[in-house]
């Protein structure tokens, strides 16, 4: 089995502060990892040492055996829309075709053909291209989010990286984007970070838990115990259809 | 003024100078005032201030040391802003008034008479020579040719950077390009609108475009042509009452612009209450 993902005490700071500290973690070729943890738990920071966009302190990365950012079109990444200026002068069409801009710099640059092919077939295949005329401002936060998927996707990645990609989207987006994930899982590796337990779908076979520090090595390891620990008090991790097989039922206090 | 046109070669220059101002001012704005650069592009056009006085000193071109001094000024905030640390714009606000103050004080080591530096900080689009024009046409053409040059790689680094740079654009180049051709923009527009006004003629046509139309090369466009529109009024207004140029379009411009403001949202509350009546 190929590994997608190879951290080995990963720490990373920014000036005196630890962002992250003794991070391993192993992703397998065709897992669907998600990763939790409270804000500032550096949920962010982990995605950017695997995109290659921050410097690491100590540790290693390596994406397919290559250091990151090494490996661009391996790795597909949708960033957090929340954090978007969604007034950008764009069409949903532009936006995914910007995903094949060759590297570096070509004067003159042109979408060829086939370029134009393979974002209206990704749009298609998120569900929006009725709308790949549309401005960005006048789509749904869900449809954005879905474009972020689609572009993220015209690099044809091996592995896809998700950062919060059901916040502020309503419940019916929520299960949408997931079956759809579930869908492109059968093709690439996904991992996605998020702080809320609820978005954590019943598709997302594995979990990890980000708090300052993970050691994850492929096995499920939340139980009561650790949310305590992540985030500082008891989470009810009942509600709403978060997987039973994954949590146990937390014990009420003595 | 259509007969002075023929007769002045002043008058030529003028025209000539405000339709260069105008595309630049159009492709520039848009690209400013959507990466927000509008308080740097300010800091880049006061430093320029020092290079207009460090010119009379040493007695060579001014507009020359204007150009010398923005370009600096780009790559100086650039380089500080991209290696962290600091606020950008305490860097904007320091290297505006460092900038203003060597002018003055280049001007004030100058033996004799202090020159008449009021054009370059209001413009006098009037009083633009042959060799102001050559400059100008100059970097015109350069600007508007990187920007169309690399047009997609700039609408994904203005759109998401952090997706542009992981696909492997190089958008730390892109960053100080940008910086630069701001510099370039500045020194074209001085000679028109001034060092002080610079900012109106970067932020007026642009604002109005984003509010007719929703693509990046057609806001561009139509800011181009509101910035002729504004130039050469303004030129005609300040031709027939002999008042500074500069002033004349700056005031036009933004007067449009509220104009155009309040009509949008007189519209909107209108379609509300249509739509709430109904």
């Amino acid at each position: 089995m190929e590994t997608a993902i190879h951290i080995n005490n990963l720490a990373v700071y920014y000036g005196g502060t630890a962002a992250i500290t003794n991070v391993c973690l192993d992703v397998i070729q065709g897992e669907f990892l998600g990763i939790i943890g409270p804000n500032g738990g550096g949920k962010s920071t982990l995605l950017k040492a695997i995109l290659g966009l921050i410097p690491i302190t100590t540790g290693s990365v390596q994406i397919y055996g290559h250091l990151p950012g090494k490996n661009r079109s391996a790795v597909g990444y949708v960033p957090q829309f929340a954090t978007m200026d969604r007034r950008f002068p764009i069409s949903a069409m532009e936006v995914v075709l910007t995903g094949r801009l060759k590297q570096g710099l070509s004067l003159f640059a042109k979408y060829s053909h086939e370029d134009n092919e393979i974002a209206y077939e990704q749009l298609r295949r998120v569900g929006i291209e009725h709308l790949a005329k549309r401005q960005i401002s006048e789509l749904s936060g869900g449809e954005f989010q879905r474009l972020l998927i689609a572009r993220a996707l015209t690099v044809h990645p091996k592995l896809l990286l998700l950062d919060e990609p059901t916040a502020s989207v309503d419940v019916n987006s929520r299960e949408q984007i997931f079956s759809m994930l579930k869908e492109l899982n059968k093709e690439m590796t996904i991992v996605l970070v998020t702080h809320d337990l609820l978005a954590i779908s019943s598709e997302v076979k594995k979990l990890a838990c980000l708090n300052k520090k993970l050691v994850y090595h492929g096995e499920p390891q939340l139980n009561e115990h650790i949310v305590k620990e992540l985030y500082g008090c008891p989470v009810d991790l009942l509600a709403h259809g978060v997987p039973h097989r994954v949590l146990k039922e937390h014990e009420e206090d003595a | 003024m259509i007969r002075a046109l023929f007769d002045y070669q002043f008058m030529q220059n003028a025209l000539i100078a405000s339709i260069l101002a105008s595309i630049v001012c159009g492709v520039i704005g848009v690209i400013v005032v959507e990466k927000k650069l509008v308080m740097m592009s300010g800091g880049i056009a006061h430093t320029a201030y020092g290079g207009v006085g460090l010119g009379y000193l040493l007695g060579f071109e001014p507009i020359i040391g204007a150009f010398l001094f923005s370009v600096s000024a780009a790559l100086g905030i650039g380089v500080i802003k991209r290696r962290g640390g600091v606020q950008s714009d305490v860097i904007i606000g320091l290297f505006w008034s460092v900038g203003m103050a060597l002018g003055i004080v280049f001007i004030a080591l100058m033996p004799g008479y202090p020159p008449d530096i009021s054009s370059y900080l209001f413009g006098n689009i009037l009083s633009v020579t042959k060799a102001d024009i050559y400059l100008m046409l100059i970097l015109s053409f350069l600007v508007v040719f990187i920007v169309i040059a690399l047009f997609h790689a700039w609408k994904a680094y203005l759109f998401d950077e952090e997706f542009a740079s992981i696909i492997g654009i190089k958008t730390a180049f892109l960053e100080y390009l940008l910086l630069i051709l701001v510099a370039m923009t500045v020194v074209v527009l001085i000679r028109v609108a001034g060092i002080i006004l610079v900012l109106a003629l970067l932020t007026a046509p642009s604002a109005m475009a984003s509010l007719f139309s929703k693509r990046l090369k057609s806001r561009m466009i139509v800011a181009v042509i509101f910035g002729m529109l504004f130039c050469i009024s303004g030129l005609w207004i300040s031709y027939n009452l002999n008042i500074a140029s500069g002033a004349c379009i700056v005031i036009l411009s933004v007067l449009c612009y509220f104009i155009t403001y309040i009509i949008c949202v007189v519209r909107i509350i209108m379609k509300r209450k249509s739509i709430v009546t109904k």
